[in-house]
This record gives structure tokens, sequence and C-alpha cells, in this order.
């Protein structure tokens, strides 16, 4: 493991666990972690921020105060603060946080809870060009039927 | 589990990343007015705390509209878990076909009676015929009594190559479509085929009703491009 200057982050120091590493067991700790190796087991770094680099390969329950993922993670996501699931991110699990952001592209399979505790503004934030809303290009729908029976004896045949 | 997103994304993705990224920026947008969701919304009001379920490929709007509401999302892209390799079987007769109770032992594993909405978007009309009617089963049991599904059939006259979209919500009655793009090397499905996200089939009214016949109302809306909205209610 080695450390390194983060070149955006005024909070200094952050370990990097690099893609050759595997680990079975848990991970720890009370500084910033960049992991771009496989972790199998548990990652707790309550209070700082957690970035899983693209080649990261995760299967872990995670809680921290920030997690970035590039990579694949299976496991559920705790985060005090956000959550940022970038383009390259597969992401199989639940994740608790207050806020989170997700690119164009990310897969994501779970549930996302916006926990609303310490902050007054919990949100999820788009990218810009999710967020452009053009006027409504006037394809409007009118009701067309409204009926509350079951269907009796046709069998389903969508071939028909 | 991981091996089936793996085998899946790879489909997707192909060798690189901005090769993908590229097909999806291509892909074309354009926004519709939906009544099926402005009905929907209407019925939610204010309502906080609700669990929906999106069936849709992940929406970083979708899930934005729901959370910023309350909300619980949650996000299960169905039609790309179905296109995976490993749930290619054999019956009898030596036919190719989709292992049905792995794809349900590996989707939509919920605790009964969980959600309130339900999401199903288009994936009725180009999920493969054998999954449509046990996921629609295994959804009943997934959504509280009273609980809303909403979903969109392709009348005939949308033809056979009505382009397979993604919906984004972008207000309580406006979507944005977007078509889905395929990247090339994932043209070859489960069966060896050509995966185009093509209509599987086209269902009439009647098909609708008998497909949702376990729930307790169906509400339908007539679009104009030649998409049949339906609200359902279990």
């Amino acid at each position: 493991m080695e450390s390194r200057k983060l070149p955006d982050d005024n909070s200094g120091e952050e370990a990097h666990l690099g893609k050759s590493l595997v680990i079975k067991g848990d991970v720890s700790g009370s500084e910033d972690l960049y992991l771009d190796g496989q972790v199998d087991g548990t990652i707790d770094l309550n209070g700082n921020r957690l970035t899983i680099g693209p080649n990261g390969r995760v299967k872990a329950n995670l809680s921290a105060r920030s997690a970035v993922i590039h990579g694949k993670l299976e496991g559920n996501i705790k985060a005090t603060d956000r959550v940022d699931l970038k383009q390259s991110a597969v992401v199989t699990g639940d994740i608790i946080t207050q806020r989170i952001a997700i690119d164009e592209g990310a897969y994501f399979k779970g549930g996302v809870d916006i926990s609303r505790g310490a902050y007054p503004h919990a949100a999820t934030e788009m990218k810009p060009e999710a967020k452009s809303a053009a006027a409504i290009a006037g394809q409007g729908a009118s009701p067309a039927g409204k009926g509350t029976r079951p269907a009796s004896s046709a069998a389903l045949d969508p071939r028909k | 589990m991981a091996s089936v997103t793996n085998n899946v994304m790879k489909l997707f993705r192909g060798s690189s990343t901005t090769e993908r990224s590229a097909s999806m920026v291509t892909a074309q947008r354009q926004m519709r007015r939906s009544s099926g969701m402005a009905e929907l919304a209407r019925s939610l009001g204010s309502r906080e705390g609700l669990c929906i379920l999106d069936l849709g490929p992940t929406s970083p709007a979708n899930i934005r509209y729901f959370t910023e509401r309350g909300q619980k999302s949650y996000s299960e892209d169905l039609l790309l878990a179905s296109l995976d390799p490993v749930l290619v079987i054999h019956n009898e007769a030596g036919n190719r076909i989709l292992d049905e109770k792995r794809f349900l032992s590996e989707n939509l594993v919920y605790p009964g009676a969980h959600f309130d909405v339900v999401f199903c978007w288009n994936l009725a009309d180009y999920l493969d015929e054998s999954l449509v009617k046990p996921v629609v089963a295994r959804l009943w049991s997934s959504m509280k009594p009273g609980a809303m599904l909403l979903a969109f059939f392709h009348t005939r006259d949308a033809g056979a190559d009505a382009p397979c979209h993604r919906y984004h919500i972008m207000s309580n009655e406006a979507l944005q479509m977007q078509a889905m793009a395929a990247h090339p090397e994932a043209r070859r499905g489960p069966s060896g085929g050509k995966i185009n996200f093509r209509l599987q089939r086209v269902f009439n009214n009647r098909h609708i009703e008998n497909l949702f016949r376990d729930f307790s109302s169906i509400k339908f809306f007539l679009a104009r491009d030649n998409v049949r909205e339906v609200l359902v209610v279990r």
C-alpha cells in the first residue's frame, strides 16, 4: 500500500491499493482510500472517502463519508455524505446516503434511500446533459378507455 | 450473481468504455407527454416514503425524481438481465429456451407486498415471451394491495421496427425518450441471433387485460405515437 497526494483535495493524503492487490477480509481505517484492486469482505472508512478505481472489484459492504465508484461493486453502500457512480460503475446493492450523483451509462441494480439526517438538502445530482428539459414535443395522450374488469376467457397469446 | 452481471455488461460494453459511451451519446432523445405518468403522479400526490421500482435501464433522472420526493427508489434492468447467455438452456425437444426459474431467482427478488409503484415502461414488448407472464406474476407478489404499475405497449400501427426506448422522468407528465443503442459487438443474443431490441410482439387490449388479470383495475391511455399507456392497480 502506498500513499499519494490528492491534486484536487485539500484533505491531504489517501492510501492507495493497487490493481494487483487482492484482500480477503475487513478493511478499516481513518484516512481516504483509493482502491483499484480486489476486496472481498467489508470496508469501513467512517468519516473518510473511498474511491473504487476503474480496475476495482469489490464484494463488500461499504461504510464511509463519501464513496466514488468507477469499478465494480457488489454490496451495500452507507455513506454519510455522498455517493458518486461514475460512467464505468457497475453496482449491485443498496445505497443509503445524503446525496447521490449517477453518471449516464452507470449500471445500478438496487435501492437508493436518501437519508435526511444531518444535511437539510439531500439531493440527487445529474450531469448537465440529463438536466436539459426541452419543450414537450406535443405527443399528448388521451384517455382511450377505462375498465375495472379482469380479463376472463382469452388466454394471453402475444403472437396474435 | 457477479458473473451474470459481468456477462451481460460485456455484451453491451464491448471492449472499451469509450466505445460504449460513444454509442450512448449518439442515442437520440426526445420529449413526450405521458398521460399515464400524469395520472400516476396525481394519485400519489405528495406522499413520501413510498417504495418505487424502476424496471428500465439505470436512469439518473428517474432516481432523482423519486428521491427528491422522499421516495425510496429501486432500479433493476430486467431486459438487460434477460439477455444473459447463461439463461439459455435446452428443453426436451432440444430447442433453446430461457431458464425462467434461474431468471427469477436472480432478479425481482424482493419481499412480498413491498412496492407502492412499479414502472415497467415497455418491458413486456421486448422481453422474451417465456418471461412475460412469470415476471408479471412476480410483480403482483412484490406489490402492495393498491399499488400502481405503469406500462407501455406499442400498437400494431407502430410497426415491427418501432425503436426500443428507455424513459427518463422529467416532470409529473413529461418523459424523455432515449433510443436504446446496443454496441455492435453486443448484437449476438443468447441464442446466437442478433440482439436488436425489436418488438417481440404486439399486445392488443384483450391481451393486456389478460396479462394483468390478477390486478384489480386497469386504465388505458392511447398516445399519439402509437403507444398504449396502461396504468394498473394491484
